[in-house]
């Protein structure tokens, strides 16, 4: 079983390699409930791939990722229940409108069809709510994904690059959220290289790449 | 959210999109329909020799419309990180592909098997033949997009995929080939084909159990 009350995902010396490059070498870290943990790293240092690992997408070579002491391998669907993946591509049918394509996701979440607008509202994705996704800019992109993280009620968020593409507007709201999502006990490890600003102390972080 | 309605979901956004892409429905089918119409036009028109070759000549053009339709079956949703979030989704992958798949066969399989009676006639095929040839599709039809799910699954890692997965997949395909059209053929000259509708039928069965799980697995590779 699944203690619960120690929520945590802890990676256990992970190494990957990519051809000839290491991208990782028996990389260790553990996060904990109400916590954020950021990957630093150059361009093609790794950052994706280790969000890839940690969410069991990629295999490392050798270790293993744990959530709540469990190898993911094995309580893959108590894990998955709990994580939302943020990834580098987006996600959304290029033929649908951003209300179809959330309204699929609200089904898997149970929301409803009120949920899903408050969500446009707030993401400012109201006006293209009923344009096909294939029109819109990269970062209404974003905030569509993003708001699949939101009405998720998800544990862990695993984010890839989660401003980029966004305007300060839109920043200011994925910070929030964030926050709001590592006070009430959340974890979340993001992958960017831009700044993220919480409120309280700066958070930890983990560099990749040459300059480790 | 139960199993159920989590398979419909998938189901329902497939034939979401495939509606908003009319073209890539219909090119399959009228390469179905245009070798299958255009062979008794260009065979000298003697009915004995066309009924003999219509049941070989619409089962392979069957084949053919399916094993083109197949290559699209997952390349989209890996492209634009779809498939990512169904792996990741707490529901059983093997389901959602599975659904996929059940889509696939609607929007492909199915059109097929309604438009073959009417090809059937430019053939002299007796009645008799006519509905053996709508029975055969009918079982052998899902059997192919499951089979051709997993080779899609396979190569979907892979670019210009095309050629690999009819390497991969047309010789799986072959059994339900041979049962279906030979069964036609059998019914056309006004014989039993219970033998190879039984047969038919015992893959079709064996495909629905395994392969939607040998899906799962492949897409899991792929996406490593």
């Amino acid at each position: 079983m699944v203690d619960c009350s120690k929520t945590c995902l802890s990676a256990i010396d992970l190494t990957l390699w990519r051809g000839p490059n290491c991208l990782f070498e028996e990389l260790s870290f553990q996060v904990d409930a109400g916590s954020l943990l950021l990957v630093r790293g150059t361009n093609g240092s790794g950052k994706t791939t280790l969000l890839r690992v940690l969410s069991g997408l990629t295999r490392p070579e050798t270790g293993h990722v744990q959530w709540c002491g469990e190898s993911i391998e094995k309580t893959r669907q108590a894990f998955t229940a709990a994580l939302a993946y943020f990834g580098h591509a987006d996600g959304l049918k290029a033929d649908l409108t951003v209300t179809q394509n959330l309204e699929f996701s609200a089904r898997l979440y149970g929301r409803s069809g009120e949920q899903v607008s408050g969500l446009l509202k707030a993401l400012n994705l109201s006006q293209c709510a009923q344009l096909e996704t294939r029109y819109l800019s990269a970062g209404q992109k974003r905030r569509t994904a993003l708001a699949r993280v939101l009405m998720s009620n998800a544990t862990l968020w695993l984010l890839d690059e989660p401003v980029t593409n966004l305007d300060s507007v839109g920043r200011d709201y994925v910070e929030d959220r964030l926050r709001e999502h590592i006070a009430g006990g959340g974890l979340a490890i993001a992958a960017t290289h831009e700044d993220i600003r919480l409120a309280s102390e700066s958070p930890d972080e983990i560099f990749l790449g040459d300059d480790a | 959210m139960n199993l159920a309605r989590f398979f419909a979901a998938i189901v329902r956004r497939e034939l979401q999109i495939a509606f908003k892409r009319w073209g890539d429905l219909v090119s399959p089918l009228m390469f179905f329909v245009m070798v299958a119409s255009l062979f008794p036009l260009a065979l000298s028109p003697q009915h004995e020799m066309l009924r003999n070759l219509g049941p070989a000549v619409l089962w392979i053009a069957a084949l053919l419309a399916t094993l083109l339709s197949l290559n699209a079956l997952f390349r989209a949703d890996i492209e634009d990180g779809s498939m990512e979030q169904l792996v990741l989704s707490p529901y059983p992958l093997a389901l959602a592909l599975f659904g996929k798949t059940v889509a696939h066969w609607l929007l492909n399989g199915l059109p097929l098997v309604v438009l073959a009676p009417a090809l059937a006639v430019t053939y002299y095929l007796p009645g008799e033949g006519v509905r053996a040839l709508s029975l055969t599709l009918l079982i052998g039809t899902p059997t192919l997009s499951l089979l051709g799910a997993v080779g899609a699954a396979l190569t979907a890692g892979v670019r210009q995929s095309g050629g690999l997965l009819a390497l991969l997949v047309l010789p799986l395909m072959l059994p339900v080939l041979m049962f279906g059209a030979r069964a036609t053929d059998l019914a056309a000259s006004g014989e039993q084909i219970s033998g190879p509708v039984y047969l038919l039928s015992a893959l079709f069965l064996l495909a629905l159990s395994l392969l939607p799980l040998a899906s799962a697995a492949a897409i899991r590779i792929s996406l490593d």
